[in-house]
This record gives structure tokens, sequence and C-alpha cells, in this order.
């Protein structure tokens, strides 16, 4: 199977066996907090006439920008702290004393500093996304061939030529594995951090639909943030593996 | 010519037994393959990451002396081709990049190197692979590409860390054999470091035996049988066993 079938193939199974335990919920418990599947799919007519766009190209800006500042911050942490002794010494405690903290119990500070509005909000998401970064670049480049230093050293290469061609493509498989996880978490914690000071993203759709107790508008809205979230990692697998063809 | 004189490397306190070279002193010809000989953790492949400039050394020096002026060996100022023991063809690049790594680092003509790397190929019957991946093909077709990426840089210095005991006996024939028909063309001084007493017998001019500790040199002896295989000569057999009888005095005693 071809990345793109694989992936309609997982996605359809994952929809068939979350609509089938659903389905078994709602008939199960007869509650108003669980509505049944067609309730809601009657209800994603009224997504788009909601802007459900909208909310989804504001969601996704957030998550890009803090997913770019993660990499610009990131990279030459991770580069960093597996190559000066220095830095290493002083960053390595400091990032698995902080890495376990739950991000979003930051989100007062986050507030604190850049505010109510997007600041905060790609503040958290940054947060979440960074640690993976700096992690898996430095454990990347922790195991690269020696021989790899060898042959570019001996050629007259400079520290940023090494970097370019070797710990950068070196690293780049690892990074990818650990932002398709971490960009899920990111789109997680969305429900928190557009939970206030805004009034777009999907998880203020979401939010919002709940505070008027409109279950139905609610599934809806988790429908479309699973879909975007699939649709998310899905990508960033088929771009790893397009990048990554010499494996 | 190519000097090491007093050379001493120490690795700083890791965990593992590091290989230490103490004051060694080494003397190639122009022109000429010189076979360091040595059991593993030895020191061999230190020299090797030394004499690349990867590793830096304690004391000592090692110069490059062309018509009576000596430069101390340098990877920015000299051309050092490295064949280390599993090739070191960067996995993300094709053979065709790899091969025209060395020449985009140093910032020299592409064009050019683009037409000497087509010649180079036909020559090492590696034509075919020009654009695949190293992990696409086998051992020995990496290792005739490793050659091809060192003998593009027209190298001073030529290293080579046992680039060829990986492969099968035929291959490994093979391997050898375009080797020296290429390297005759160039003739780069050359230091390969190998635990095979068969192919510094074959690829070394002259030997040297390394001893399991400091990397001190035991013995060096010329050899008549550069480039011959399995020669039936009874001087082969003895020079063999000399070799082997330097690089394993305590052993050969106990048998």
């Amino acid at each position: 199977m071809n990345g793109m079938n694989k992936h309609l193939y997982y996605f359809a199974l994952g929809f068939f066996t979350v609509n089938l335990f659903w389905a078994l919920g709602y008939l199960l418990t007869g509650t108003p907090v669980i509505p049944s599947p067609w309730t809601v799919y009657a209800q994603t007519g009224k997504l788009l006439q909601n802007n459900i766009l909208l909310h989804i190209a504001l969601s996704l800006k957030r998550i890009g920008l803090g997913l770019l500042l993660s990499l610009a911050v990131g990279i030459p942490v991770g580069i960093l702290m597996a190559y000066s002794k220095i830095a290493g010494a002083v960053l390595r405690p400091f990032v698995y004393f902080t890495y376990p903290i739950p991000k979003t119990a930051l989100l007062p500070i986050a507030m604190f500093l850049w505010g109510m509005h997007d600041g905060s909000k790609v503040a958290i998401l940054f947060l979440i996304i960074v640690f993976q970064v700096m992690i898996s670049v430095r454990d990347g480049i922790e195991s690269i061939d020696p021989a790899y230093y060898l042959v570019t050293v001996s050629a007259g290469a400079s520290r940023m030529q090494i970097i370019r061609h070797v710990t950068l493509p070196a690293v780049l498989p690892a990074l990818m594995t650990s932002l398709r996880i971490s960009i899920a978490t990111a789109v997680a914690v969305l429900f928190f951090a557009e939970g206030y000071g805004t009034r777009y993203g999907m998880g203020y759709y979401i939010l919002d639909a709940w505070s008027r107790l409109d279950y139905a508008g609610m599934y809806a809205g988790i429908l479309v943030i699973s879909v975007v979230g699939y649709w998310l990692f899905a990508s960033i697998d088929m771009l790893s593996k397009r990048l990554y063809r010499w494996r | 010519m190519l000097l090491i004189e007093n050379l001493s490397v120490a690795y700083p306190a890791r965990q593992g037994a590091a290989a230490v070279l103490k004051a060694l002193s080494l003397s190639i010809p122009e022109g000429e393959v010189l076979a360091v000989l040595g059991p593993s953790g030895c020191g061999k492949t230190t020299l090797i990451h030394t004499l690349a400039g990867v590793v830096h050394s304690q004391s000592g020096r090692v110069v490059l002396e062309r018509d009576g002026r000596q430069t101390p060996l340098n990877p920015k100022t000299h051309a050092i081709a490295v064949i280390p023991q599993n090739c070191g063809l960067l996995p993300w690049k094709t053979v065709r990049q790899n091969c025209l790594l060395p020449a985009r680092l140093r910032g020299q003509d592409i064009g050019k190197a683009q037409a000497a790397f087509e010649q180079i190929c036909e020559a090492l019957k590696i034509g075919h692979l020009k654009d695949s991946y190293p992990n696409h093909i086998s051992g020995g077709q990496l290792r005739r590409a490793a050659m091809a990426r060192a003998f593009l840089q027209n190298p001073d210095v030529l290293l080579m860390d046992e680039p060829f005991t990986a492969l099968d006996e035929i291959t490994r024939y093979e391997a050898w054999d375009l080797f020296l028909s290429t390297w005759r063309q160039q003739r780069a001084v050359t230091i390969l470091v190998t635990h095979s007493l068969e192919e510094a017998l074959y690829l070394g001019r002259e030997i040297a035996v390394m001893g399991q500790t400091g990397g001190a040199i035991l013995s060096r002896h010329e050899n008549p049988f550069f480039s011959q295989l399995q020669p039936d000569a009874p001087e082969y057999a003895a020079l063999k066993k000399r070799l082997l009888h330097s690089l394993a005095p305590a052993q050969e005693a106990a048998l």
C-alpha cells in the first residue's frame, strides 16, 4: 500500500470503530451528554454556516506559529546541547527537569507575560513542541556515525558546512517522528488555549457549544478537531517518507 | 613525504578503554603505501582520526614535505581523503552527491569535478549507480563509491581504515585490484591500517607492525610482494611468519 492509501485505510478504520463505540455508548447510556452519531452528523451542515473553516484556519495559524518558533529555538539549542560540553552540562539538567511539567499549567504565566490573545496561546503550543524538538535533535546527533564527521572534516568542511551536510539531514527522521507526536498533543491542547481571549479556533468552537449545552454542536466540533489532527499527522508522515527516500 | 614525529594522542577522560598513541613516529615516502598492521584496539583508528584532523594531538607534529618545504598537515590546506571502515558515505546523499561533496566543501569548480566523476565511475564500474543512495547498493559497490570519492579529491594524503575487510573474499580481491589500478594513476601518500595480514601484504609497499599499547611501532618491513595475490614463493610464507611473530610474540610462543 502506498502512503496515501494507507492513511485513507487507517482513517476509514478509525472512523468506523470510533462511530461504533459512540453509537453503543449512546444506546447503552441514554444520557443527553452523548447524543447519537446521526444527530451529530445532521449538525455537520451547520458547521459551514458557523464559519468552521475560519475556526480551523486560526487554530492552524497558532499551531503553525508555535511550530516555527519551536524549530527556530529547539534545533539550535539541541545542536548546542550535543556539541558544546558546557552548554550540554548546563542545559541538560534544566531540560530534563522542566520536561515533565504539564505545559498547560503554565498558562497563567503565559497569559501574564504575553496577554490574553494569540501570544500566550502560541507560547503554550511552543512549550509543548520545543522540548520534543530539542531532545530529538540532541539524541539524533549523539547517534551520528563518527565516520560521517571523519570524511567531511578531512575534506575541509567548516562547522556550518558540517551542520548543513551531516547534522541536519541526520537528525531529520527523528525530528519528524517527534513532531508527529507533539503536534497531535498541540492540537489537543487547543481546547485549553482557545478557551479564553478569542472567539475563533477549533478549541473555542467546542467550548462555546458546550457552554450553550449544544452537545450535538460540541461533538461536531470534536469531529472536526480529530479530522484536522489526523490530517496533520498523516501529512507529516507522508512528508517525512518523501524526505528520506534514502533510508 | 609524510612525516609523523613524536605524535601523542590521549582522549579526555571518557568511559571505556580509549586507545592512546604515545610518541609515535613514522615516515611515508612520496608515492608509497604504508600498511599499518596491528591488533584491534591498538590505536590504528586513532592514528587515522588524528591525521584526518578530527582528533587533536597533545604533542608531536605531522608534516607533509614537498620539494624540501615542510607544511603541517591540515585538512584546510591539504587534500586529505579518507576511506573509513564502513566507507562513510552519507546515506542521505546519492553516490554522485557524496563524491562531489568534497569539491563543494572546498569551493572548487563543480563542472570540472562532474567531468572527473563521470570518468572515475566508468573506471570503477559504478556508472549505473551514480544516482543511487548508499543504503540501496551492495558492500562491494559501496567500497568502489568510497574509492571514487577519495580519488576524485586528488588527495595529497589518502587514509584507509580497513575498508575492505568486511567484504567476502572474491569481492575483496576485486576491490583490491580496482583500488591499486586507480591508485597507481595518482600515487598519493597512503596509509592503510588493517588487522589483515593478507591485506597488508597485497596493498602495502611497506608494512609497519603496531603493538598492543601506546601505538608503538614494533617493526617495519619492506614488502616485495606488493600487489601480488597469494604468491607461491617460500619468501612470502617467511615474511608472513615474521609479521605474525612481530604482531603476537607471546601467543606464538604459547603455541
